[in-house]
């Protein structure tokens, strides 16, 4: 059977800047047809730039880029067109109603008049804003203003959509709903690259994950793959009755936050289930729990700083 | 990209540019027509009145062939300098940058703009001379090929100077001390006969002087220069320029990092 090319496939990619700033050191990753990609790192280690190659925003100095086969140098238009971009930034004409920006977009991609209109229609009813078609993006909110963004990136229906912080600076409940569309575009089978500094955002939705720092690629896995290598886990119990002081347990580490709180620190190997019989031998009730940090974050913080 | 896709990216973009300086008419096409009329009352009716004829023809007809041309290359040039450097100054220049658009249809694109207001502003400034004396078209043909060729080459220069601009007054900078001395200077209100012979020669340096002539040849029938000698400095001017705006972008020079 013949391997399918990867939507994404970076090989030896290198960005010096004209400062003499290295911002790529060769790195090299694949992000698979159908997957959901984090591209995660602290701010400058090279996630946008890497991003700003892939979709001819930067020039890169050396190395090869490939969208579902076609080579970005040789196959430029191919490669273009099956790419959707969310930046990082706010990047639209501030005087345009946005009914017409959608459909600009979709004329830049060879889209004829008619059907640009058709197709700004149905990305801004899917993204909730076509109440606003006529309005200009200087008359939106923060969260809109991502929408928007998002829309603009669908409007040519491209297989691989790559998010620069989608997320960034809107409320709860808008990014909420931003993942279960997010969620919905891939599971369609469109290839999702996001980067993002919720981590929370990156393990809820992401199947894979890269991890760049310093202008190289120092982690490149499943993300459960990365998970399992944290070697504890703390979580935190909120109790039914006070405790006078933390049990002692065999199957954990176990301290008193406050009367109803306890902070159990348990190794990778250890079961949870151990935990929770013997505490109920202790009669011990516990109301609720929950992680006491991102899991993510803990391994990113490690990653990055080692 | 098949031709019909290119054939749609480019009237897109050719729409929202013509769409731009429509919208904002006020801004772009009526202080050339307000300028231009004070021009003709002043150095038309008032002063060229006092003055002796050139070539045969009064003064304010003689003006008329470079005041229409000094609209053409204004308007060419301020609307592509002012509509590119404002696409890359709100960054909405990423979106043509990430479509699969090459980069002959962006600049056709903003040269077609470029070359729509320029003539629009053109026929009404050409509208507005009419109402102040008798308007001659010797050559209707040569006319349109001198307009055009102009205001793609000064839409040309315009794209150039956006490319290089980091700041507003850097696309002010250009018009100000190079375009204006070298539109005044290029005989709108002179026939270069009329200068001393050292003044006359450094004239033929200056290329808005070809344009100027050979345009004034296509209305009246008189010119300074050969004809076709003009033609071919513009058209040299348009491909000289072109192939640079080509390479700039190509590059990305002041668009990609």
């Amino acid at each position: 059977m013949i391997k399918q090319p990867a939507a994404l496939h970076i090989d030896n990619l290198v960005k010096r800047y004209a400062n003499n700033v290295l911002a790529l050191d060769h790195i090299s990753f694949n992000v698979e047809q159908g997957d959901f990609f984090a591209l995660l790192g602290p701010n400058g280690a090279g996630k946008s730039t890497t991003l700003g190659i892939i979709c001819s925003l930067v020039n890169k100095t050396a190395g090869k880029v490939e969208i579902f086969g076609k080579d970005i140098d040789y196959e430029f238009s191919k490669a273009k067109k099956m790419i959707g971009l969310v930046p990082q930034e706010f990047n639209f004409n501030g005087f345009e109603p946005i009914e017409e920006i959608i459909a600009h977009q979709a004329g830049y991609y060879g889209i004829e008049r008619h059907s640009a209109k058709e197709r700004a229609a149905y990305n801004l009813n899917m993204l909730g804003l076509w109440e606003k078609r006529r309005s200009t993006p200087r008359q939106l909110s923060g969260g809109m203003k991502r929408r928007l963004m998002i829309a603009r990136a669908l409007v040519h229906d491209p297989e691989l959509l790559i998010l620069d912080e989608p997320t960034a600076g809107v409320d709860i409940e808008i990014r909420r709903s931003m993942w279960e569309l997010l969620q919905k575009l891939n599971a369609d089978g469109r290839t999702i690259i996001l980067t993002t500094h919720y981590l929370e955002e990156a393990e809820t939705l992401c199947k894979n994950v890269g991890i760049i720092n310093h202008g190289k690629i120092i982690i490149d896995a499943p993300m459960r793959d990365l998970l399992d290598q944290l070697k504890r886990e703390t979580f935190i119990f909120y109790l039914s009755e006070p405790a006078e002081q933390a049990p002692t347990l065999a199957s954990a580490l176990c301290t008193k936050i406050d009367a109803r709180t306890l902070e159990i620190t348990l190794d990778h190997q250890s079961q949870l289930d151990h935990v929770f019989h013997e505490l109920a031998a202790l009669n011990i009730g516990v109301v609720s729990m929950r992680n006491k940090s991102n899991r993510l974050e803990e391994l990113f913080i490690n990653l990055v700083n080692t | 990209m098949t031709p019909q896709e290119l054939f749609n990216a480019f009237t897109t973009l050719l729409a929202k540019e013509i769409l731009r300086f429509l919208r904002i008419w006020i801004q772009t096409l009526l202080p050339s027509v307000i300028t231009i009329a004070l021009y003709f009352i002043i150095f038309g009716q008032l002063i060229g009145s006092q003055l002796a004829a050139i070539k045969g023809y009064q003064y304010i007809d003689y003006i008329v062939p470079g005041m229409i041309m000094l609209s053409i290359i204004t308007n060419a040039y301020s609307n592509v300098v002012a509509s590119f450097y404002s696409t890359k100054f709100q960054k909405h220049i990423e979106e043509m940058l990430v479509s699969p658009m090459p980069n002959y249809v962006i600049i056709w694109g903003f040269i077609g703009g470029g070359i729509a207001r320029s003539l629009i502003v053109g026929v009404v400034v050409t509208a507005t001379a009419s109402l102040f004396t008798e308007v001659h078209f010797e050559a209707p043909l040569l006319l349109l090929t001198v307009a055009l060729l102009t205001s793609i080459l000064f839409s040309l220069a315009g794209l150039i100077n956006a490319v290089f601009a980091n700041s507003f007054d850097d696309i002010s900078l250009v018009p100000t001390f190079v375009l204006t001395p070298l539109t005044y200077l290029g005989g709108i209100f002179y026939s270069i006969d009329m200068l001393p012979a050292l003044w006359r020669n450094l004239s033929h340096l200056n290329p808005v002087l070809y344009m100027v002539d050979a345009f004034r040849a296509s209305m009246l029938g008189v010119s300074d220069m050969d004809i076709r000698l003009s033609l071919a400095i513009i058209i040299s001017f348009v491909l000289v320029l072109y192939v640079v705006t080509d390479m700039l972008l190509r590059k990305g020079i002041g668009i990609r990092s």
